[in-house]
């Protein structure tokens, strides 16, 4: 199952387009002993974090109470109730990067954006990750802003960088209140 | 059978049995925290550890199995070392005050750190934080005072089938606790409190109505009235050094009048009152169903128990119907004093303040419903637990064990046996039989003592068929007829009872009770509550039943007063208005 643009129209699904399909699937693991986790990567697949109400129709449907549910959620770190950010700015830890600087650039970032590795601002802008070489080891340290990559990221840099990103969006909700 | 030794004792044990439980054989007790009575051992908390010949690290006695030719050492110091580094290590992380702490002189760490003989914390840790939940009427929990043992997780998700607790997080900062680290009142809790009962520590507890009691004692314009659920005359000498077991009804009474209550009552006078509804109320729906051919709901299912009431309303609604229309004795009690009893002084109901003493937290909710305030305010003010009964007499310096025996005041304080009877599981099913079927047949139930046999005792789901046979004119519909019902203690049992349900099975009446065992395991109970004490309290149940002259509810002079000159008839027009309430779902996610 993997979360597909509409072919006709390329509009992303609705989050309540999403939880219908999410049903459907769900209905392939009750009654199955087990199905709790894969369930609850099929969910964060789909709607990119764990929102509420699906661990609601989880504990519904799979017959597990619901603190059991965001028991087992809160307890492995690759899960999420969070919505990723608008922009996912992801630090190379590869070796290169990690050698030339990377977790330097990394702390920065945690600075500018006051959040964590894994954590997405309060205005839901920016979530922050590390990943493992880019394929970009030469331009070490990278980083990468949705497709976008940085190269040679310097830690002073980053205000610049995240900078640019924020004035985008303020230039959108201008544009959009006229 | 396996043979093995223990500090060099021979033991022979049936295979499967853990050295814990062999231990215990020969009269070694070795301390345990996470362990729990009939549940899979979960080896967490490691306090229980013991060295095994051979062995190379020190083995968790209460997960390890015994072995032919084992030789096990619980005394080497070895073994006592790491138990106490164990609990060493819980106490430098616990956020507790033993002097102000509710479980001060009633908490096991408090008991193990005395026993291992732990005068210094030499580890220094990082100290849990301090994280009270009040939002409920029944519970208080801290977090900070939490050792993390997972007992009330084992209660509330395999013995009440309820789930409203579970480890959220992971490392230091987990916290057992309702999803999402929140308050219990944001999730789908029944407020019956077992998970207050196994606590070892003060994370825990019952909402404390004593300050309140007090408050009201001390007043002198108010007249306080109290009532004592069967359960607790069973229960409350153990607060006292008594064993479990031993019925102290008389001192209790006299220990309720120097705290200064104006009247001491009992809430048994209303059990039999409430087998009047409810076996009427039964009848009714065999009579709607049978004669008038209406769809009515059955079984009929008995409604003393709020946490009960609380799991129907929440897991599941579509049996609400099911629920027999009669408040639990309780607020029968606190809206009939209210009226009746009111009536009869001439009081104005401001002037006189309602207390239960009750072997169950969920009560401390149930007397806060809106439902409950029949004579116009909340008819029960506040509500004690056995155990807070046990603090209030300490606090007034009553020396409980020399105090001489006095009786119930009237007239809401002459009960019979059946009324007894409902602190024990099976119980209420046994006294509305003996009405029941003394109502429609004439005659007295013929069976040894009164007693239904199968209904008795600590299995999980119990049932049991009557024939009806002889009917009387009124009753001939019924003649023939087998009457099954089914009975049912802590709530995983009353899934199973309603899956069977599910199943095609049919009954006519069933009783369930939120807590295992009954009232007589109520969540406010004098602490540690196990199969042996329940089995104890039980018997003493029945002890004070057959003792009584007086064995069947509508037989008691007065109840009958009680109808002649105020409620008319049963299910009668001022019933239906004082006595009855009606239920609601509710939902689970908040
Ligand atoms: S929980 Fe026990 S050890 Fe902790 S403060 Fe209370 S009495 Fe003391
Ligand atoms: S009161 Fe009962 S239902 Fe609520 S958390 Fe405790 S054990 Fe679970
Ligand atoms: S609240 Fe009590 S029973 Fe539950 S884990 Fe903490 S210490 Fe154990
Ligand atoms: S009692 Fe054995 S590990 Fe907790």
């Amino acid at each position: 199952m993997s979360l597909e643009k509409c072919p006709e129209c390329s509009k992303e699904p609705t989050e309540d387009e999403l939880l219908a399909q999410f049903e459907e699937i769900l209905d392939g693991y009750v009654g199955k002993p087990g199905g709790l986790i894969p369930a609850l990567q099929t969910a964060q697949k789909l709607f990119g974090y764990l929102p509420k109400r699906v661990l609601q129709l989880i504990s519904m449907k799979l017959d597990i109470p619901y603190s059991e549910v965001t028991g087992v959620v809160s307890f492995y770190s690759f899960f999420t109730t969070v919505p990723k950010g608008k922009y996912m700015v992801r630090v190379c830890l590869g070796t290169a990067c990690y050698v030339r600087g990377g977790k330097d650039v990394l702390a920065a970032l945690e600075k500018e954006l006051e959040i964590g590795v894994g954590g997405t601002t309060s205005d839901g802008l920016f979530s922050l990750d590390v990943g493992r070489c880019f394929g970009a080891c030469g331009l070490a340290p990278v980083i990468m802003v949705n497709d976008e990559t940085h190269q040679r990221v310097k830690p002073e840099k980053v205000k610049e960088i995240i900078d640019f990103y924020r004035d985008i969006e303020m230039t959108i909700i201008k544009e959009k209140a006229g | 059978m396996v043979t093995l030794s223990i500090n060099n004792i021979n033991v022979e044990v049936p295979e499967g049995t853990t050295v814990l439980e062999a231990a215990k054989k020969v009269g070694i007790n070795i301390p345990t925290l996470c362990h729990f009575e009939g549940k899979k051992p979960l080896g967490a908390c490691r306090v229980c550890l013991v060295e095994i010949e051979g062995g190379r690290a020190l083995a968790a006695s209460c997960s390890t199995p015994v072995a032919h030719g084992m030789k096990v050492f619980t005394n080497t110091k070895r073994a006592r070392s790491a138990r106490k580094t164990v609990v060493e290590l819980l106490l430098s992380e616990h956020n507790g005050e033993c002097k102000t702490c509710d479980r001060n002189n009633d908490c096991e760490l408090q008991n193990l750190a005395y026993q291992m003989g732990i005068e210094d914390i030499r580890l220094k840790g990082e100290v849990a934080k301090p994280h009270i939940d009040k939002s409920t009427p029944a519970l208080v929990r801290d977090n900070g005072k939490c050792i993390k043992c997972r007992r009330c997780v084992t209660v509330c998700n395999e013995v009440q089938a309820v789930g409203a607790l579970f480890p959220q997080g992971r490392g230091f900062s987990s916290m057992i606790s309702p999803a999402f680290m929140s308050d219990l009142e944001t999730v789908a809790c029944v407020q019956c409190g077992q998970c207050a009962a196994v606590c070892p520590v003060g994370a825990i507890s019952e909402r404390s109505h004593i300050d309140d009691v007090w408050k009201a004692l001390d007043d002198p314009t108010k007249m306080v009235i109290v009532q004592t659920a069967p359960a607790i005359r069973a229960a409350l000498g153990e607060c006292f050094g008594y064993e479990p077991g031993t019925l102290v009804t008389g001192k209790m009474v006299t220990a309720l009048k120097q705290l200064g209550f104006d009247k001491v009552f009992d809430t048994n006078f209303t059990a039999d009152l409430t087998i009047i509804e409810e076996g009427t109320e039964l009848l009714m729906r065999l009579k709607d169903k049978i004669v008038n051919g209406k769809k009515v709901a059955l079984p009929q299912f008995t409604s003393c128990s709020p946490g009960w009431i609380n799991f129907v309303e929440y897991f599941y609604p579509e049996y609400t119907e099911n629920l027999s229309t009669c408040k639990s004795p309780q607020q029968m009690f606190g809206a009939l004093a209210k009226t009746y009893y009111a009536e009869m002084l001439c009081k104005d109901i401001d002037e006189i303040v309602v207390v239960s003493v009750m072997p169950c937290t969920a009560k401390k909710f149930e007397c806060q419903r809106e439902e409950m305030n029949a004579s116009g305010i909340q008819d029960v003010d506040y509500v004690l637990t056995t155990r807070e009964l046990a603090k209030m007499i300490k606090q007034a310096g009553i020396d409980f064990t020399s105090l001489p025996d006095s009786k119930m005041d009237s007239p809401l304080g002459l009960s019979s046996g059946a009324a007894d009877i409902f602190a024990n599981t099976g119980g209420v099913m046994e006294a509305a039989i003996r009405t029941v079927y003394e109502i429609v047949t004439g005659r007295e139930l013929p069976l040894e003592n009164l007693h239904v046999e199968p209904l008795m005792g600590l299995d999980g789901v119990k049932t049991a068929t009557l024939k009806i046979e002889g009917t009387q004119p009124d009753w001939s519909f019924l003649e023939g007829v087998e009457l099954k019902v089914a009975v049912a203690h802590g709530l995983s049992n009353a899934r199973k009872l309603f899956k069977s349900i599910e199943n095609g099975e049919e009954y006519h009446f069933v009783e369930v009770m939120t807590c295992p065992g009954g009232c007589i395991g109520g969540g406010g109970q004098p602490r540690f509550t196990d199969d042996s004490v329940r089995q104890k309290r039980l018997a003493a149940i029945y002890a004070e039943d057959e003792g009584k002259e007086l064995r069947k509810s509508h037989e008691n002079p007065d109840i009958k007063r009680l109808y002649e000159r105020y409620l008319g008839k049963p299910l009668g027009e001022t019933s239906h208005h004082l006595l009855h309430t009606h239920y609601k779902k509710k939902e689970i996610f908040k």
